[in-house]
């Protein structure tokens, strides 16, 4: 299922989260080589972070409540992982993250130098007082980062967005306006908070934490239909995908690559290829391909639109 | 059973004190368990670590900690009727399959998850065991009177049994086998300090002989999503933590990198200094 996207060509349509195993090199790339097209790193912030106390990430049974908290050995500190990352042959999708539009544009610029395919702004992560979704909840601090940071990039720019924004489509049109080259929605949802009643305190030590998983897919795919009918660049859709029919639901509402993250604890590894065939099954047996399907949902709007992304 | 989502809150059973650096939690819980798994203990307000399950029953789990850091510290000062927290079991235990002639290896508290699993192979009376434990000195001998297959123990200070290391006795016992004809090992299990995993699993391998090691990472989800414990392109907490030799040939991170905290890759005497804090 090869797929073109912003000019570079991937072998599946399917995204690694950030914030999922991006850890290294080599699991980078067993996670491409179990059927992701396009793994993403690790948020990389402007200074070295240890994140959150445990714990940090709990398994609700219909998806997750995590609250990490961004760690990061720093975008200066990572020059071994960068060397490992010269000779892949994989794409990478850089995502960053900074407390300021400076700070994004520092991180940015110094990342971009290293050579990813992607740079994905992580303006969307619930996990911190000082990063993240502050920018993404308003368009014109959106817009700001965004149109900074593409001035000292010469790679394709994703947006991360959140949906915690009151008008995310309202939010994507900003980063489109402010040079964004993909959107990618959504981050985690919430914050929510889980309280355990015989310890009688929440369970996360930053007692906050993003929802993801099945439980916010209804909420991703509302997004990714939103954001469809408001911008023209294409969009990473997420949000609870786990299986075949999860990636087709989540095109028809106007993604063109698909994300999968939290479904790696329900099916492990694999669940790329899993999805992979799973999707391909499912377009063959209603003979029809993803560019038809993609955006199938807004029947309203011109199938020259929907076939332009 | 398993409970591997949100917390289930348990008191302390029991508590052993083994010696001043190390206790055994003892819960009332039924829990699912292979040797060579762990759980998540949350302390509310603390913090949430990885043990291995140090001794099963059908009704009743303990976990052993060595107090070094931060957290082990408060979880050894545990009382009984103290409330923890409880995920698990996670990872893969070992893989235990009918050998005439296994090794096993401990080094430090690296016997709490063997210790289980010397009891299931006492319990089966399928194999023979040659049974190697070091430590650092006579009082961190961790089960003394646990088993009943006979020890060679060794010290750092030889203040029990060989002064040396665990390597010094498998290596010689693995000739004098040899030379005397007798049947080999078949199988070598091995959990300590990580510098002595990587030269037992070297030992083994100079000698045709299979070996499980079970690594140490920093931890945080314990079900393999958020990839604190890689190590290579291995995932330890899900895809281990024990692996065998296959998968040890071509981890080009064992015994040498670790991540901290933070996620950088660090040499492995700087992440268990760091570990310690």
């Amino acid at each position: 299922m090869q797929t073109d996207f912003l000019g570079t060509s991937l072998s599946t349509p399917l995204v690694l989260a950030s914030g999922v195993l991006g850890n290294n090199k080599a699991i980078l790339e067993r996670v491409h080589d179990n059927g992701c097209g396009l793994p993403t790193m690790k948020s990389i912030g402007p200074a070295p972070r240890d994140g959150h106390n445990n714990p940090t990430v709990i398994d609700l049974g219909d998806g997750m409540i995590n609250a990490v908290g961004l760690p990061t050995p720093g975008y200066q500190n990572m020059e071994a992982e960068w060397a490992e990352l010269e000779g892949r042959n994989f794409p990478v999708n850089a995502s960053i993250y900074g407390g300021s539009v400076d700070e994004f544009v520092r991180v940015a610029e110094f990342v971009c130098a290293k050579g990813p395919d992607f740079i994905e702004l992580n303006i969307s992560c619930p996990n911190s007082d000082q990063h993240g979704m502050i920018f993404g909840v308003n368009a014109e601090s959106s817009y700001a980062v965004v149109s900074a940071v593409k001035k000292v990039i010469d790679v394709p720019l994703i947006a991360k967005l959140t949906p915690a924004a009151p008008d995310i489509g309202a939010i994507a049109r900003a980063c489109e306006e402010g040079g964004a080259n993909a959107i990618c929605a959504i981050n985690t949802a919430g914050p929510g908070m889980v309280i355990d009643i015989e310890a009688r305190m929440p369970v996360l030590a930053f007692k906050k934490g993003g929802l993801s998983g099945p439980m916010i897919k209804p909420i991703a795919v509302r997004c990714v239909y939103d954001i469809y009918r408001s911008v023209s660049i294409p969009i990473i859709g997420l949000g609870g995908i786990t299986t075949g029919a999860d990636a087709v639901e989540i095109i028809m509402a106007g993604a063109s690559l698909v994300g999968v993250g939290t479904a790696v604890r329900y099916r492990g590894i694999t669940v790329f290829n899993q999805i992979n065939k799973e999707l391909s099954t499912w377009l063959a047996n209603h003979n029809t391909t993803l560019d038809e399907i993609r955006g199938a949902a807004h029947p309203d709007l011109e199938t020259a639109h929907r076939r332009g992304k | 059973m398993i409970t591997d989502q949100k917390p289930v809150m348990v008191k302390v059973a029991a508590k052993q004190v083994h010696s001043p650096t190390f206790a055994s939690l003892y819960i009332d819980f039924s829990i699912d368990f292979k040797p060579g798994q762990f759980i998540m203990v949350w302390i509310p307000g603390v913090d949430e670590k990885p043990y291995t399950i140090s001794h099963h029953t059908p009704d009743r789990f303990a976990v052993t900690i060595e107090a070094k850091g931060r957290f082990s510290k408060k979880a050894v000062a545990l009382e009984q009727g103290d409330t923890i927290g409880i995920r698990g079991p996670f990872g893969n235990g070992f893989t235990i399959t009918p050998k005439t002639q296994i090794g096993i290896v401990a080094g430090g508290c690296g016997m709490a998850p063997l210790a289980p699993l010397v009891d299931r192979l006492e319990a089966e009376k399928n194999s023979e065991i040659l049974f190697i434990h070091g430590a650092r000195s006579r009082q961190f001998i961790l089960y003394p009177d646990r088993f009943s297959t006979l020890r060679q123990i060794c010290t750092d200070d030889g203040s029990q049994g060989h002064k040396g290391f665990v390597t010094d006795i498998l290596e010689q016992e693995i000739r004098t086998r040899k030379e005397a004809g007798m049947p080999g090992l078949d199988l070598v299990y091995t959990c300590g300090p990580e510098i002595m995993m990587h030269r037992v699993f070297h030992i083994c391998e100079e000698n045709q002989i299979p070996c499980q090691v079970s690594l140490e990472r920093y931890m945080r989800c314990g079900f393999g999503v958020c990839g604190a414990c890689v190590c290579g392109k291995q995932v330890v907490c899900k895809d281990g933590p024990v692996f065998g030799s296959q998968t040890l040939r071509t981890m080009e991170d064992f015994n040498t990198t670790a991540l901290l905290k933070s996620g950088q890759p660090v040499a492995l005497d700087q992440y268990a200094s760091w570990r310690c804090q």
